[in-house]
């Protein structure tokens, strides 16, 4: 590995450092600027992904879509007050797609609700699609794919 | 009163417009509806009719607890047995789903049953060296798998365990029937499917279902951008019996915004300067042509056909214990549905299901209920909007479906 693909690992795995810290530090209002403008962001299961079936449990296809999602989980959507904590490891740093770069990267979250009572929420994978733009990477994807099929009562905050 | 109910238990004078919280706790209750509900004379919701497409092909589901495989035949036909070893009990299909060239076997002794259900043959049968094996009187015919009943109707497969039930079309009825028929025009393809884990018992989820009148309440989504409101024309379609239900929304405001606007104003749900950035997602066609752009349809027990605009999905609700329930959804479109079709599908499904920006709320509110409730076995609900009985109504602004729900459910169990 040259000191150029090290310093770009580094700054990948700061990236998701990032993404992790705001999802988790309820800075949700950050969450659509890791995205380009026209992305494409998904959380499925394992086995919708692997039939090829392309339901997304959240589905969005603009930065705007995920503002969108913001506003709605500040404004509209009633849910218990929770919070995660991601877990993001094994970054997998694969070929170059284009300008792009394709990313895998495993993930478990921890929601803790308000009550204090815990659960392992989700495990799975990112399979993502990165690109450099003048403030840093930006998910062209984001395709969170859970091992398991079931959702503990709702999704809300986003993965 | 159900056999073996340890506490007495006296309906309420009020009938069907009060309903005792007991029924949603109480683990007799629960056990008495699993014979009585689940395995009675109903009809539950199986697999869609083109999911199995090739001889050979199997998906195992519930019929209320009861695990059950159901296959596509060698005969073309679909088949639904108890997934459950004739010999000693064991699950004999493990996967969700899968393909079979040589019928189903049961790993622990491999009896091997053909995809009917029908016992083919048992391994050492005739012993070892002539010692063992089974006695002569022993018939492979005597011991299939328990099969169930299955019916199509409109594409959806429906199952049942019990000779009491009626031909499907009838029990579904023909207004019921018509209703699920508007949605279901083509053949359907599956887009993918989610499941949530609900920590309520599965009769607050389908009251919630057929419950008109909480829909531009709760979900302060639709309220908020004008899909649907109480003011906006619509009703709700109710069986005979109270069985089944479909509440429609026409898509335009057919009423008239200020008043509709006066009479939400005190609520909480609505929001006038809240704006979609990208609102695209809910650009939707008339693809039905009727003008009804929300329907709701439930079919009992625990059957639930949804349109929301152009997302499409079939919803079944599995009891998994008093106070836990399963709810599966499996989104469709159509065959002929073209590229633009299925993105508009996809976009909308991001209305419902366990991050739906309408439905989110729905899978929390039961176990708020749940949580609500224990001490108060003797405390009743109060259902009483619209009134005390559950014919039809052109509005949505009644609580009837939900009332028929607990007319059909309560000779079922003798309350």
């Amino acid at each position: 590995m040259d000191l150029a693909e090290i310093s770009r690992r580094i700054e990948i795995e700061a990236l998701y450092a990032d993404y992790a810290a705001c999802l988790d530090n309820d800075a949700l209002e950050r969450w659509p600027d890791f995205f380009t403008e026209v992305c494409h962001y998904r959380v499925t299961s394992a086995e919708n992904y692997e039939a090829g079936l392309p339901l997304g449990i959240i589905y969005a296809t603009s930065q705007d879509m995920l503002r969108d999602r913001v506003s709605a989980l500040r404004e509209a959507n009633i849910y218990e007050p929770q919070r995660y904590r991601h877990l993001i490891s094994g970054i997998a740093i694969g070929g170059k797609n284009g300008g792009a770069l394709d990313v895998t990267a495993n993930f478990l979250v921890v929601r803790t609700m308000q009550d204090g009572s815990m659960s392992l929420f989700a495990a799975g994978r990112y399979v993502d699609r990165i690109q450099r733009s003048e403030s840093g990477w930006k998910f062209a994807q984001k395709i969170a794919v859970l091992d398991s099929r079931q959702i503990d009562t709702l999704l809300a905050i986003p993965l | 009163m159900p056999d073996g109910l340890q506490m007495p238990f006296k309906w309420p004078k009020e009938g069907n417009a009060r309903v005792p919280y007991r029924v949603f706790s109480d683990p007799e209750i629960y056990k008495a509806e699993r014979d009585r509900v689940f395995l009675g004379p109903t009809w539950q919701y199986l697999v869609l009719d083109n999911e199995l497409p090739e001889p050979g092909d199997y998906k195992t589901t519930f019929v209320g607890e009861t695990p059950v495989i159901v296959t596509r035949g060698e005969d073309g036909q679909i088949h639904a047995m108890v997934n459950r070893c004739a010999h000693r009990g064991n699950l004999v299909c493990l996967k969700q789903r899968g393909h079979t060239k040589d019928g189903l076997t049961c790993v622990y002794h491999a009896w091997r049953y053909d995809l009917a259900g029908n016992l083919m043959s048992v391994a050492f049968r005739r012993g070892v060296g002539g010692k063992g094996g089974m006695p002569d009187s022993f018939k492979l015919e005597e011991h299939g798998l328990r099969t169930l009943r299955t019916d199509n109707f409109a594409g959806l497969v429906f199952g049942t365990l019990s000779e009491a039930a009626p031909p499907l079309a009838e029990y579904i009825g023909n207004d019921i029937g018509g209703r699920i028929g508007r949605v279901m025009r083509g053949k359907p393809k599956i887009l993918g499917t989610t499941s949530q884990i609900l920590h309520n018992n599965w009769k607050l989820y389908v009251e919630n279902v057929k419950d008109t009148y909480h829909a531009s309440l709760l979900h302060t989504f639709f309220t908020t951008f004008r899909i649907s409101r109480l003011t906006t024309a619509g009703g709700v379609a109710i069986a005979e019996s109270g069985a089944h239900h479909a509440s429609y929304t026409y898509g335009e405001q057919r009423g008239d915004n200020a008043t509709s606007d006066q009479l939400y104003s005190e609520i909480h749900s609505l929001h006038e300067d809240y704006r979609l950035k990208d609102p695209r997602f809910l650009d939707s066609v008339d693809e039905i042509g009727d003008g009804i752009t929300l329907q709701i349809l439930s079919v009992f027990p625990n059957f639930v056909l949804q349109q929301i605009h152009n997302s499409i999905a079939v919803r079944l609700v599995l009891p998994k214990g008093p106070d836990e329930t399963e709810l599966q959804w499996t989104y469709i479109g159509f065959e002929d549905d073209d590229a633009a079709m299925t993105e508009r599908r996809l976009q909308q499904a991001n209305l419902v299901g366990p991050a739906g920006y309408v439905s989110m709320e729905d899978g929390a509110v039961g176990g708020f209920i749940q949580r609500a409730i224990p001490g108060a076995d003797e405390e009743c609900s109060v259902i009483e909007m619209g009134g005390r009985e559950h014919a039809p109504q052109p509005t949505r602004a009644t609580e009837a479906s939900v009332r028929g729900f607990w007319n059909a459910w309560r000779p079922l169990m003798g309350l």
